[in-house]
């Protein structure tokens, strides 16, 4: 099952000149750009590691890709995310979050019931890709 | 019902309009002129055009008249924009246009321009399309080489992240690699560099600064940076009329005059000067001029009962030059012994 989460979801996935195109638009308006990275895919998993600090001081995207493409060579198999936070007075907040990497197999989620008393239903989800520990989630034993 | 223009959302449907319009957005310039069908075989191009779209004149003709001598530099920097700009026509013929190495290597003796010339060059990469961004990131070996062992890789790696899409300028490059410590973390900054100078030509364009004599023990220790700077760019040191021609230039930008007396004693203190030691071309010349606001400056306030006129406050006069220990033959040696030391 195909993960949608953050901006472009629903598009195929962004080549890396369309990645480029987004970096520099978030650079262009002043926004810091930052890498995550992880390997549990539950929609309310929010808390993704980080690759490094947030970029402030790169004036061009070519700089940022040096990253992602590093990120990428080190988590091969991981989800990674691109953000950019808006600094700017009333907003203070994140402008633009999408994903740039996905692994290539994506197992999915279970959707559990508990049963509880006069027949209510409570509903859970569960990736199946959890099942393993960390690290050896998503077939290669990186990392 | 048919849509009309701008009313409600005009929304896309996944995998079809959305995502080839977004693809061909972010081709952007380059790639959608190269995805353009080739020119045919007798097609005639307009050069004159093709110069004035890029802003390739503008630089040339800003570097003419703000820099004053250099004929080597600039004959040199005018042909690789005409390849640039060539190479930007065989593109549209559909020829094979290889992106020549630009990575560069600037030597001469202090204070003949090689930083200012840099960015000029940023400005100018950037107008012909070559750079993304155009900006110049100057640093030097503080920059780039680490304190301890593991330092050196992040640091350099940060500052050429910083310089992606515009001109890294390394000012006094040779300092990068000591010959003799083989303990030394310049070389592992080097080996970065060069792995990024070979790899992200498209983003990144390398320029090394230094005097001539060590960047020639630099490039012998290191050859294989000597054969990714594909050119080396000689300054040469100015001659007295130039010099003056530079004061001139450096008076007017702050608004001050060299009356035609004053002139006279420049020329005679530039030569006393050119024969002393750590003589530093326009850097001197600029450093002479501040010093003459000193005391041009303490003349004005220090007369009792004085009133000032405008032209009074804009003139260096002769004596502003002549209380210089330059023309004290006796201290020559010694004379303005802060001024070779005073780099920015």
């Amino acid at each position: 099952m195909r993960i949608t989460q953050g901006a472009f979801s629903y598009l195929p996935d962004l080549t890396d000149e369309e990645i480029r195109a987004q970096i520099q638009y978030c650079i262009d308006h002043e926004w810091s750009v930052a890498l995550e990275f992880t390997d549990d895919p539950h929609p309310r998993n929010v808390y993704w590691e980080m690759w490094g600090l947030p970029m402030f001081d790169i004036p061009d995207a070519g700089g940022v890709m040096l990253e992602v493409d590093a990120c990428r060579e080190a988590y091969p198999t991981h989800y990674v995310r691109l953000s950019a936070y808006d600094a700017g007075l009333g907003r203070q907040t994140t402008a633009l979050s999408f994903l740039v990497q996905r692994p290539p197999d994506e197992p999915g989620f279970q959707l559990e019931r508990q049963e509880g008393p006069d027949r209510t239903i409570r509903y859970t989800v569960r990736s199946y890709a959890s099942n393993s520990p960390e690290g050896r989630r998503y077939g290669r034993g990186d990392r | 019902m048919t849509r009309s223009g701008g009313a409600g959302f005009d929304m896309p449907r996944p995998g079809t309009g959305a995502a080839s319009r977004a693809r061909a957005d972010a081709g952007g310039g380059a790639a959608a002129a190269a995805a353009a069908q080739p020119l045919a075989a007798d097609a005639v191009l307009d050069v004159d055009g093709i110069r004035r779209d890029s802003d390739v004149d503008a630089v040339l003709d800003r570097l003419d008249t703000e820099l004053v001598g250099l004929r080597p530099v600039k004959t040199r920097i005018r042909e690789i924009a005409a390849l640039l700009l060539v190479d930007r026509m065989r593109a549209k013929f559909g020829l094979s246009a290889s992106r020549p190495a630009l990575h560069m290597c600037f030597t001469g003796s202090p204070g003949t321009g090689k930083t200012t010339v840099a960015l000029r060059m940023a400005e100018l990469l950037h107008g012909l399309g070559y750079l993304r961004r155009g900006h110049l990131v100057s640093v030097t070996r503080d920059d780039l080489v680490g304190q301890y062992i593991g330092h050196t890789a992040p640091k350099t790696k940060e500052v050429l992240k910083r310089a992606m899409g515009g001109v890294l300028f390394i000012d006094e490059a040779y300092y990068l690699y000591k010959e003799d410590n083989e303990r030394d973390y310049g070389a592992e900054s080097v080996e970065i560099l060069l792995q990024v100078m070979e790899n992200q030509r498209d983003d990144l364009v390398v320029i090394l600064a230094g005097y001539h004599d060590r960047m020639d023990d630099f490039f012998r220790s290191n050859p294989g940076m000597s054969s990714r700077v594909a050119h080396h760019i000689d300054f040469p040191d100015y001659d007295v009329d130039e010099l003056i021609a530079i004061a001139g230039l450096i008076a007017a930008e702050q608004e001050y005059v060299l009356p035609a007396d004053t002139s006279v004693v420049l020329r005679d203190y530039l030569e006393r000067r050119m024969r002393q030691p750590r003589f530093a071309n326009a850097r001197s010349v600029r450093n002479a001029i501040e010093r003459a606001r000193l005391r041009q400056a303490n003349r004005l306030v220090g007369e009792p009962g004085a009133s000032v006129t405008k032209q009074q406050l804009q003139a260096l006069e002769p004596a502003d030059f002549l209380a210089s220990r330059v023309f004290d033959e006796d201290a020559a040696d010694g004379a303005d012994a802060a001024d070779g030391a005073a780099q920015p």
